[in-house]
């Protein structure tokens, strides 16, 4: 028997509501953030209206688009490995909706609270390498493998700045676990001062920085978007996939962003947490947390799509010169710094 | 083309990736990589066959031809009214422009010449055509860069001159409004002041351009020392246009061999740049668009009154001879060269659109760069197929 929210349940029951209820959050977010953002944001940038048509403002249009891509034909290339080529989406797919076991919404409100938290977010979301990988070689397109090859060394090389951004939060902290960052964030003080509780943006935004740049980059957006490049490599690893098996990667692609952006807020943005000073119950953070943590989400995927919208692409390798030689240095000094002062204060 | 002579390319393109001078570290198996007919990069329907290592480039060879129409060929069958509907469609950005030395060759040979007024809204309309032409460009490099919005605002901006193209001329793209000895209609009324008002809105366009686009440091990354042409090796290869004078070549046909149009009568600038990079290509045509407000505003200004059209007899047959006649277009040099036996129709039309030569460095100057700069640097010689194949 394990308790959830004070109910007794079995582990299955259990799993099966978190697991449930986990969907159900991710889908309603990614398609707030497609409406929001791919549709509405973007299009005010671009002096045009957006979908107006289907529901008010085009509320639908996200539930037409679905609609159109389930009836599209489901094609395979002569030459293309079907059994790899079938699988490589679930990869993509799956290591998205892996990254949301463990980001905490509530005191309460988390899928599975591990003690390794961040780090086995940043292994799982590794992940899609592969099934971009897969997708490349399994479609027999030329594009798609050099598409897929961009995606390999783009997304390794943006680990490591990744990497190391997120170890200044855990010298901070102290634990790898996500929820004890939330805590360390909420319960911290500012010389003294805990109205605001710390949190971790105000002493480590270098790697704040450093993160959100390595997140442009893991989700291969514009700058640096070279994998699925449209106007040279078509679309990339994705040039052959059309219908549903295009859709998973759609929302795979916005799942992802809400899954960062969700990291990056619990990270450096307090997560769900209100200050511990202002004295709020476990109860009432499990029904503000999910919102906090949400709204907080949103808008660091509005600074990716702002970004998204706003620049040129960079060259292959400039992108890896960026990773290499800017990047990593600075995270590694923010490392190095952070170290220090811990100790000193 | 047949599969026979795509083999011969083939062969062609292999056996000069052998002696290309590409400093090889790794080496690798190549790749043939055939970027077109249809690819986003190629505006249309070129066909560049690249010779990949890796993601350099050994050699690359375009292929035209895909969109191929006759133009010449038909032109023998048409009368000479009716040739300026097909020129149209040769740049179908700048459509007005192409009218214009065709009409200007006839008239030559006809010894017809159109009143100043006529000259004068023709060189109006010949430099709006170029601005309609040009922002599409400046928007464009945008989206072969990745930036997908200033494409939006290029369109956006573009519309405001090509309503006033259509409020003269009934057409949005295809005119089709020059004719032998003057122009079809006179300007409505109140068209010059609005057209001064939209001139304001490009410029306000090129600002924004240059802060959205040319001023982000990753489009200079991506564009300063890419695609490099020396002058010597432009002339060479015939290029022309802004593309030219991206080399540092002055050479502006509206300023150095100027044939029956009015800018003589104005005062603006040729713009040079010394760099002959994608950067270089894409300032001059920022500055072009904005020279071009300027010519537009001086002219609107000071248009003589007068009769549009010339006395020219009903039905026209032109005079024996051969006339040779080229303006500077949006992209480049463009010329027609009529020969005529007296008929009705020409009875031979030989159109030299800039483009074509445009493209013709391509292997010359893909050799050794990496596969995006390949969509760079085709973005930045600016073609358009219908200029290419005709």
């Amino acid at each position: 028997m394990t308790s959830l929210l004070g109910l007794e349940l079995a582990y299955w029951q259990s799993t099966l509501i978190r697991v449930l209820a986990g969907l159900v959050a991710v889908l309603l977010l990614t398609g707030g953030v497609v409406y929001l953002y791919l549709f509405k944001f973007v299009s005010f940038m671009q002096s045009r209206l957006g979908p107006m048509e289907a529901g008010p403002y085009g509320s639908l249009q996200l539930l037409a688009e679905v609609g159109k891509w389930l009836q599209k034909e489901d094609i395979h290339t002569e030459d293309s490995d079907r059994l790899i080529f079938g699988l490589a989406p679930a990869v993509v797919l799956s290591s998205t909706f892996l990254m949301f076991v463990v980001i905490p919404a509530g005191p309460d409100l988390v899928i599975a609270n591990l003690g390794t938290g961040i780090y086995y977010v940043l292994a799982v979301s590794a992940l899609s390498v592969l099934g971009i990988l897969m997708a490349g070689w399994a479609s027999a397109n030329k594009y798609a493998l050099m598409g897929a090859l961009r995606a390999g060394g783009q997304l390794i090389a943006y680990e490591l700045p990744m990497v190391l951004a997120v170890l200044g939060v855990v010298i901070m902290a102290g634990s790898l676990n996500l929820q004890d960052i939330v805590q360390a964030q909420a319960t911290g003080e500012i010389f003294g001062i805990s109205a605001i509780g710390n949190p971790f943006i105000l002493t480590q935004f270098v790697a704040f920085a450093v993160f959100m740049i390595a997140v442009q980059a893991e989700l291969t957006q514009t700058p640096f978007d070279m994998p699925i490049a449209e106007s040279e490599l078509v679309a990339g690893y994705q040039v052959e996939y059309s219908g549903i098996r295009f859709l998973v990667y759609f929302i795979s692609e916005f799942a992802t962003a809400v899954a960062f952006a969700a990291v990056a807020s619990t990270l450096f943005l307090g997560g769900w947490a209100l200050p511990a000073s202002w004295g709020l119950s476990d109860g009432v953070m499990n029904v503000v947390g999910p919102i906090l943590v949400a709204t907080k989400a949103v808008l660091l995927v509005g600074v990716v799509f702002w970004t998204r919208f706003s620049f040129p692409r960079f060259r292959e390798d400039q992108l890896q010169r960026l990773a290499w030689k800017v990047l990593i240095p600075i995270a590694l000094a923010n490392i190095l710094l952070t170290a220090v002062f811990k100790v000193a204060f | 083309m047949t599969a026979g002579t795509d083999r011969q390319k083939l062969q062609y393109i292999a056996a000069r990736a052998a002696d290309a001078r590409v400093n090889v570290e790794l080496e690798t198996e190549g790749m043939t990589l055939n970027i077109g007919p249809q690819h986003p990069a190629t505006h249309g329907t070129l066909r560049i066959v690249a010779r990949l290592d890796g993601e350099q480039v050994i050699a690359a060879e375009p292929i035209a031809g895909y969109m191929h129409r006759g133009y010449e060929k038909i032109a023998e069958v048409r009368t000479y009214a009716q040739v300026t509907t097909l020129v149209n469609r040769i740049d179908w950005l700048g459509s007005f422009a192409n009218e214009v030395p065709f009409i200007l060759a006839a008239e030559r040979l006809m010894e017809v010449e159109a009143p100043p007024r006529a000259t004068w809204i023709r060189t109006l309309l010949f430099e709006m055509s170029r601005i309609a032409n040009l922002i599409l460009f400046l928007g464009d490099m945008g989206v072969q860069l990745g930036a997908i919005t200033p494409v939006f605002f290029a369109f956006r901006d573009r519309e405001y001159v090509l309503d006033q193209i259509e409020r003269v001329t009934g057409g949005r793209f295809h005119p089709n409004f020059d004719r032998i000895g003057g122009l079809k209609d006179d300007l409505p009324k109140g068209w010059l002041e609005d057209t001064k008002r939209v001139m304001d809105k490009v410029r306000t366009f090129c600002d924004e351009i240059e802060d959205l686009l040319m001023g982000s440091e990753v489009f200079q990354e991506r564009t300063r020392g890419i695609g490099v042409i020396p002058p010597d090796v432009a002339v060479q290869y015939g290029l022309s246009g802004a593309n030219a004078r991206a080399s540092g070549i002055d050479w502006d046909l509206r300023r150095d061999a100027c044939v029956g149009l009015a800018y003589p009568e104005v005062d603006w600038k040729v713009w040079t740049h010394p760099d002959g990079d994608s950067f270089a290509r894409f300032w001059v045509r920022l500055q072009e668009v904005r020279e071009a407000t300027r010519i537009i505003d001086q002219l609107a200004d000071g248009v003589p009154s007068g009769p549009v059209m010339a006395k020219v007899p009903r039905i026209i047959k032109v005079p024996a001879g051969e006339a040779w006649v080229s303006t500077e277009n949006p992209l480049g040099e463009m010329g027609y060269y009529v020969v005529s036996q007296g008929d009705l129709t020409p009875f031979r039309l030989k159109i030299r659109s800039a483009s074509f030569n445009n493209v013709s460095i391509t292997p010359w100057l893909l050799r050794g760069v990496y596969v995006p700069d390949i969509v760079t640097i085709l973005a930045s010689l600016y073609f358009i197929l219908g200029d290419i194949d005709r």
